[in-house]
């Protein structure tokens, strides 16, 4: 903050001493009479956000028991079941699980490599900075990155190939399947996790750590019984975020695989876009089955959250 | 450091920096003519290039009007009168999480298909305002934990009754009292809305807009090379975005009041614009 939001501050805050001790008993029955005028205020707030979330995403929960007539049905979340759309959630969910515990792990180890008491001050810096930037680089460019990373004619192929004599191609690691979009994806759950675990990481007192060495433990019961219990329930619920992080991406799967690879927000824009011959409200069904699995996630997240907080103050 | 700690850092950074510097050099790659800038010559000559990053832009800067209007004054107003209702209002800026943007795609549209007449369909929902409005609803998470964090560092009730006791209106009061107190949190909260519209892929496409990004996936599945420098100035734009508004928080507001919508409207697009032209 300026130096001129501070002296607004303690410009009003001497003039608002004056106006407790001076006007405090005069207002209230006013205040009283206007209360239920005051939710008027929040109502824009609640007005736009049922029109445009709340109200949609309702339809999306319905819509998927409707059939194209317009009558109720279990037609299109029975499909769900369908070996090539259970084969698309199991994708999804592989891949993200896949991505948040690789991604997860080495953003823990870098999270504390450059936050821990003791890291020096530029380190910290730059890596947050860089994190809060590259956790940004989703979509589109992300692709583009590793298309010309590990592409057929990428650097990184071309350098392997040239240099190691290892052809990834001929090892089945291709950019536009699997393997492309999982890189990518770590790529962003990398910084992620660094962000949202380092709360957690500077909670961690150099004191408990003096305290547990001068009662004569060493780096390993440390770890056992201060570090890994107070930092667990971060990192578990930094890693239910990174999966439905992953499992909510469209855009950089779309871009690699040109809508190819069979995940579930590809079926659904496959949908969409008319490339499958299906009922409309089965777009809705599979949008339906992704609110289930976040819900789940989320179900998941909210204790680990509540138990993490108790450290963090 | 211990060197474990080192090589984790170490091994970090290379996975960040190795694909950014393959795409520069795939950029300027000219297959067996070396090296050049002809894949940028190729994007600044092709004018759907410049249409589509304008494009771009104006929608994020009228999500990013949007959104304020929307959020600063719900913020400010939960904030002061009605605490009680603050965990409804979070809970439901957390929501687009739970429901992502292909999934909020395919129920803004059939939601607001099942209602509309005809002239709502033509003037809203098949027009560039309805990808605002969707826009607005991907940043709820990200603005309102920016100004939430923000207006908790501020003693809002004691501004409010200050000002008001001196006779201001309740507009006075956001725009020349609240509103200089959040600076930084606005600005932080614009930063984030700017570039999250900048970047939109999935419901752009599914709308079927050319949008930027859409334009560089059109591209991209045709011809690697001017793909990886759109890419290069995809990327740059953020910065350029980012670095904008690091500067107009630095700067200051000279002219207090709407000096930041101002500043939002006028510099931001004109020096992406000259950057495009560049």
């Amino acid at each position: 903050m300026g130096p001129e939001g501070t002296g607004a501050v303690t410009l009003s805050s001497i003039v608002a001493e004056r106006v407790d001790t001076v006007a405090a008993p005069g207002p209230l029955p006013r205040a009283r009479r206007r209360a239920p005028l005051a939710w008027l205020g929040a109502a824009p707030f609640f007005v736009y956000a049922s029109l445009f979330l709340l109200l949609p995403a309702g339809d999306v929960l319905l819509g998927a028991f409707r059939s194209e007539q317009g009558d109720w049905t279990t037609a299109n979340v029975r499909q769900l079941f369908h070996a090539e759309y259970l084969h698309a959630f199991e994708n999804s969910i592989r891949i993200s699980i896949y991505s948040a515990v690789v991604g997860g792990l080495v953003g823990a180890l870098i999270c504390y490599a450059a936050l821990h008491p003791g890291a020096p001050r530029w380190v910290r810096t730059v890596f947050t900075a860089f994190a809060a930037v590259a956790s940004q680089f989703g979509g589109v460019p992300l692709a583009f990155f590793f298309i010309s990373s590990i592409g057929t004619l990428g650097v990184v192929t071309q350098f392997l190939k040239d240099w190691m004599g290892i052809d990834i191609y001929a090892h089945g690691v291709t950019v536009f399947g699997f393997w492309g979009v999982f890189l990518a994806y770590v790529y962003f759950q990398i910084p992620l996790m660094l962000l949202v675990l380092a709360p957690a990481v500077d909670g961690l007192r150099a004191e408990w750590r003096e305290a547990s060495e001068s009662l004569g433990a060493d780096a390993l019961t440390y770890w056992r019984s201060v570090g890994i219990p107070v930092l667990a329930p971060s990192f578990l619920g930094a890693m239910v975020l990174l999966f439905g992080n992953a499992f909510a991406a469209q855009a950089t799967a779309y871009a690699l695989t040109s809508g190819g690879y069979n995940i579930v927000p590809l079926e659904i824009t496959n949908v969409l876009n008319g490339n499958v011959v299906s009922d409309p409200h089965f777009g809705q069904a599979l949008a339906l089955g992704m609110i289930v699995v976040i819900a789940i996630a989320v179900l998941i997240y909210l204790p680990l959250q509540r138990r993490a907080a108790r450290w963090m103050t | 450091m211990p060197i474990s700690g080192m090589v984790a850092l170490a091994i970090g950074a290379l996975y960040f920096l190795v694909p950014v510097f393959a795409t520069i050099k795939f950029s300027v790659e000219q297959g067996h003519a070396g090296f050049g800038l002809q894949a940028y010559r190729q994007i600044f000559d092709d004018p759907q290039f410049r249409h589509t990053l304008w494009f771009s832009v104006q929608l994020a800067l009228e999500t990013t009007v949007v959104t304020m209007a929307l959020m600063v004054p719900t913020v400010y107003w939960v904030h002061l009168r009605l605490p009680k209702i603050r965990a409804a209002v979070e809970a439901v800026t957390i929501l687009p999480f739970v429901v992502p943007p292909i999934v909020l795609v395919v129920g803004l549209f059939d939601f607001f298909k099942s209602f509309s007449p005809d002239w709502l369909l033509q003037d809203f929902v098949f027009s560039p305002k309805f990808l605002v409005c969707a826009y607005v609803v991907l940043s709820l998470p990200f603005v309102y934990r920016a100004l939430d964090a923000g207006i908790r560092a501020v003693d809002i009730q004691t501004l409010t009754e200050a000002a008001e006791s001196l006779g201001a209106s309740r507009s006075r009061t956001l725009f020349r009292v609240i509103l200089p107190n959040l600076r930084e949190a606005v600005l932080a909260a614009c930063l984030l809305t700017f570039v999250i519209v900048l970047g939109e892929f999935t419901i752009a496409s599914i709308a079927l807009y050319q949008t930027f990004p859409v334009y560089i996936t059109t591209i991209g599945s045709a011809q690697a090379y001017p793909a990886a420098a759109l890419t290069v100035i995809s990327v740059g734009l953020t910065f350029v975005a980012a670095a904008i508004f690091l500067v107009l928080g630095r700067i200051g507001l000279r002219k207090r009041r709407t000096a930041l919508a101002a500043g939002m409207t006028s510099v931001a697009p004109a020096a992406v614009a000259k950057l495009g032209e560049a």
